[in-house]
C-alpha cells in the first residue's frame, strides 16, 4: 500500500514537473475575451492573462516573471484575476489550477495557455506566436 | 504570515514517514497524532516545523506566505479524520484509502514540493456554486 502510493505519487509529480507552466496550443473552438471580460484594457499586441487564487503558493514568482516580461516587450499587458471572484470565467475556460496563465493576441483569442508557474523564456516564445513574429 | 519554505519541506518529509508508518502498522492512534499536528499546523504552530528551527538556524534565501500550506493543513486534517474514521469503525477500505491520499499529497510535497491540498482550493470552489 505504501510502496503503491509512492510510486504513483512519484508518477504524478514526475508528469506534473514536465507539463507545469509549459504554455500549450489551444486547440478546438478558440476562445476569444474581450476587455469586458478581463475587466481590463487588452494589450496593444498581446496580454498575459494570469488566475490566482488565496491558497497558490507559485502565483507570486509568476506574477514576478509576468511583469518582467510585460516590461521587457512593447505593447503587452498583464491581467491578474482572482478565480475565486470570477469563477464564471474560471468554468466558462475550465480553469483546473492556478496560476494558470493565458496568452491573448491582439483582438483577444487565446493562442497559448500555461498551468503552472511559467519560464520566462517559454513566456516570450508563447507571446511571439501571439504577437506573429 | 510568512513562512520558511524549507521549514514546510521538512514537514511535509515528516509527514510522509508518520503516514507510512500509519498503513504500515495499522495505528489509529499515530494517525490521531497526525491529526492534531494537522489541526495545530492549521493554527500556525506546526510542530515538525518548530522542529527543524530547532535544528536549523540560518535563514532561507526567500519566505513564501504561510497561507497556502496552512489551508493544504487543513485538507490533510480532513483526511486524516476520515481515515480515523474507517480505522476506528474498522471499515478498512476506507483507512487505507483516505490514509493513502494523505500520504501522496505529503509526499508529493516533500518530494517536488508541489501542494497538492493548495490545489484543492480551487477545484472545491468551482464545486460550491451557491456560495460567491
Amino acid at each position: 500500500m505504501v510502496l503503491v502510493t509512492l510510486v504513483a505519487a512519484t508518477l504524478v509529480g514526475v508528469v506534473l514537473r514536465r507539463r507545469s507552466g509549459v504554455p500549450r496550443e489551444v486547440r478546438g473552438d478558440v476562445e476569444r475575451l474581450t476587455s469586458g471580460d478581463l475587466e481590463a484594457d487588452l494589450g496593444e499586441r498581446a496580454t498575459l492573462v494570469q488566475f490566482s487564487s488565496a491558497f497558490c503558493q507559485p502565483c507570486r514568482a509568476t506574477r514576478r516573471i509576468l511583469a518582467e516580461v510585460t516590461e521587457m516587450v512593447p505593447g503587452v499587458a498583464h491581467v491578474e484575476i482572482d478565480a475565486e471572484s470570477r469563477l464564471d470565467l474560471v468554468r466558462s475556460l475550465n480553469i483546473l489550477r492556478t496560476p494558470t496563465v493565458l496568452v491573448l493576441d491582439a483582438s483577444g483569442h487565446v493562442v497559448k495557455r500555461a498551468s503552472g508557474q511559467p519560464r520566462k523564456v517559454d513566456v516570450i516564445g508563447a507571446l511571439g506566436l501571439a504577437v506573429g513574429e | 504570515m510568512q513562512a520558511d519554505p524549507r521549514a514546510l519541506r521538512f514537514a511535509a518529509a515528516v509527514t510522509t514517514i508518520v503516514l507510512a508508518l500509519v498503513l504500515v502498522t495499522g495505528s489509529a492512534w499515530l494517525l490521531a497524532a497526525q491529526a492534531v499536528v494537522f489541526t495545530l499546523s492549521i493554527f500556525g504552530v506546526s510542530p515538525y516545523g518548530m522542529v527543524f528551527k530547532g535544528m536549523v538556524k540560518s535563514s532561507p534565501r526567500e519566505l513564501e506566505d504561510a497561507a497556502p500550506p496552512r489551508f493544504a493543513q487543513g485538507v490533510g486534517l480532513a483526511f486524516a479524520l476520515v481515515g480515523l474514521v474507517g480505522y476506528v469503525t474498522q471499515i478498512t477500505p476506507l483507512a487505507l484509502g483516505a490514509t493513502a491520499a494523505a500520504l501522496f499529497a505529503a509526499f508529493l510535497n516533500a518530494a517536488f514540493g508541489f501542494c497538492l491540498g493548495c490545489e484543492m482550493f480551487l477545484i472545491i470552489r468551482r464545486l460550491l456554486p451557491a456560495a460567491r
